[in-house]
């Protein structure tokens, strides 16, 4: 994940009390995913930016995983996501995520 | 389950955007507290 | 409004094994162990096995990128075929010629073995005669003395770059080879489109750049215009120009504004030209490695396009027929999509299906797959299918022969503006007069976000239309 977001993403947990954050990720592929929920979560894989190591165990969501969709106002998930949660492969993505949230 | 809470939005390019993400958020009764969007190409 | 057309599309690709540790990703990463640094090295391709490298023979014309054999490329790869009929791919010991030959201010210092062979390997060249050879020769130095001077970098064994300020950022060595590559690249397409076609290089009024390298000094980092830099070193004695800044999306507002300019009779022959981005090479050399392929990243591509009146029978530009991204228009890939492949062809009654070809980002997904950033032309092109699906244009069922038959796979390098429908230039071209297709659209994306300045991406398309004559 890019090194100035690792760094915005720990102070937001420093700032805010953690039960209150939410992640939610918009990857394409359940690789790029799993890279970006480990982050949050169990820390930086790549042991490149300010999340290395960091074990934040933030609540993490692929936008597409049902329980997101379900919050979100037909109208607007129709004009921000539209089509993408076809085009993606919404199941892996969501698979993919909860397999990593649960290590929280 | 984003009602109230504060959300990180960390989109792709290629998949759903930072900003898609959070407009999705804040419909739900989100506050956003921090946008990003990747790009790997 | 009167009509243009392209007429004319040539790119090239320098193969430049050497250079390819100075890319933003290998010069970070590569000093952190000398293991890497010896796999790496290990890894480097020869020109035959990147000549020979489906991909690369489908960049200069010798394959149609749906023709490609089944992957592994490399394992499918014909003989090495240096040219095509776009351009050629050219080995590094003349590539690092050709820099020293557009080298206006003596920066690089070749040693003289490496001088004089890549003077010697270009004078046989069929557009020797364009290049400066003696400026080659001139380039000969005591690199190690080079070397040691403050804030020179070493490039290969025979060749060092120096600075041009050592307090100024923006004329570090590193920077200034890049913006040399990318005139290079850039001059040698626009040298191969001026003798393919065998314009007149007088003709060419103005020429624009679409690429993303940074030119400037401390006091104006982003001053630009490669443009004239290249018209220059191609001989266009009569043409002035000036850059397109728009990443990766650069190339389709170059053209449009290039097809302006010559449907409004401001000018009569613009090029629209681009070098490669020495920062990708090796993006993604760590995936390679850990699974045992070369470095694919080795290469820097160059084009050039030319866009007159209408001849009666190159391709028009339809200008009537141009896609935007708005700054209302919402984030996701899909709506941008929306924006570029639904939007101008509902405006002009067409269906999704009018079209023949859509290029779109076109990122050869061998070199994207194993590093995890997946395969982008074939998330484009379902996105583009289940758009139409969508709209009712194709039945869901449909989807993957859209896919198959007006997307293909990529093939470009992992170069941003390249591979952002670009590189399908000469290709459309041949397939909207020689081949049987009626309508190509071109859809270039750009990601803003990365210069902090917003969280937008952007992208333009336009429609390319076979012509049916006078």
């Amino acid at each position: 994940m890019d090194l100035q977001s690792q760094e915005s993403i720990l102070r937001a947990s420093q700032t805010h009390d953690k039960a209150d954050l939410v992640v939610l990720l918009g990857s394409p592929d359940p690789e790029s995913a799993s890279i970006a929920a480990e982050t949050v979560v169990v820390g930086d894989p790549s042991f490149a930016g300010a999340l290395a190591g960091a074990q934040l165990g933030l609540l993490t969501y692929h936008v597409l995983e049902e329980e997101v969709h379900a919050d979100i106002p037909d109208d607007v998930w129709d004009a921000q996501i539209g089509v993408m949660a076809d085009v993606l492969e919404a199941g892996a993505l969501a698979e993919t995520v909860a397999a990593i949230r649960a290590q929280a | 389950m984003l009602k109230g809470k504060k959300v990180i939005a960390v989109g792709e390019r290629d998949g759903i955007s930072g900003p898609a993400i959070a407009a999705c958020a804040k419909a739900a009764g989100a506050e956003v507290v921090f946008v990003a969007t990747e790009c790997f190409v | 409004m009167p009509d243009v057309v392209i007429s004319a599309a040539s790119q090239v690709l320098a193969h430049v094994p050497s250079l390819a540790r100075h890319g933003s990703k290998p010069r970070r990463e590569l000093p952190k162990s000398a293991e890497q640094v010896e796999k790496f090295a290990a890894a480097l391709r020869s020109f035959d096995d990147a000549a020979a490298y489906p991909p690369h023979q489908a960049w200069i014309g010798n394959v149609h990128p749906r023709d490609l054999p089944a992957r592994p490329w490399a394992d499918n790869a014909g003989a090495p075929r240096r040219t095509g009929r776009f351009g050629e791919v050219m080995p590094e010991e003349e590539f690092l010629g050709l820099l020293a030959a557009v080298d206006e201010f003596e920066l690089l210092a070749l040693s003289p073995e490496t001088a004089k062979a890549a003077a010697a390997a270009l004078a046989g060249h069929p557009l020797a005669k364009a290049f400066d050879l003696d400026r080659i020769e001139k380039a000969a130095d005591d690199i190690e003395a080079v070397a040691a001077e403050p804030k020179a970098l070493r490039l290969t064994d025979g060749a060092v770059m120096r600075c041009a300020q050592a307090d100024d950022e923006s004329l570090s060595a590193h920077v200034l080879i890049d913006n040399l590559a990318a005139k290079a690249t850039a001059a040698l397409a626009l040298l191969h489109l001026l003798e393919r076609s065998g314009i007149d290089p007088a003709s060419v009024d103005y020429v624009l750049g679409c690429g993303e390298e940074a030119i400037g000094d401390r006091y104006q980092r982003g001053g630009g215009n490669l443009a004239k830099a290249v018209a220059e070193a191609a001989g266009l004695t009569e043409a002035s120009g000036a850059d397109v800044k728009n990443f990766c999306a650069a190339f389709v507002p170059a053209l449009v504004v290039a097809s302006s300019l010559v449907s409004a009779g401001v000018f009569g022959r613009v090029a629209v030209i681009s070098g490669g981005s020495m920062a990708k090479l090796g993006m993604k050399f760590q995936g390679h490695l850990a699974k045992g392929l070369p470095i694919m990243e080795d290469v820097l591509g160059g084009t050039a396009c030319l866009i007159e009146a209408d001849d009666g029978r190159s391709p028009r530009v339809r200008l009537d027929v141009v896609g935007r991204h708005r700054v209302s228009a919402g984030g996701s890939a899909a709506e941008v999509m929306k924006a570029l492949a639904v939007e101008p062809l509902v405006r002009h009654g067409m269906a999704m299906t009018d079209v023949d070809d859509y290029a779109t980002e076109l990122h050869n997904p061998e070199i994207t797959e194993p590093q995890g950033s997946g395969n982008v032309p074939e998330r484009n092109y379902r996105t583009i299918a289940a758009l139409s699906a969508a709209k009712g244009d194709i039945d869901r069922t449909d989807i993957a022969s859209f896919v198959a038959e007006r997307g293909m796979p990529g093939f470009a390098p992992t170069q941003g503006h390249l591979a952002s429908a670009l590189c399908y230039v000469p290709h459309a071209l041949d397939r909207l007069t020689t081949g049987d297709a009626r309508k190509v659209l071109l859809l270039a994306k750009g990601s803003l976000f990365l210069g902090r300045m917003c969280q937008l991406s952007d992208g333009m398309s336009v429609l390319l239309e076979r012509n049916e004559g006078r």
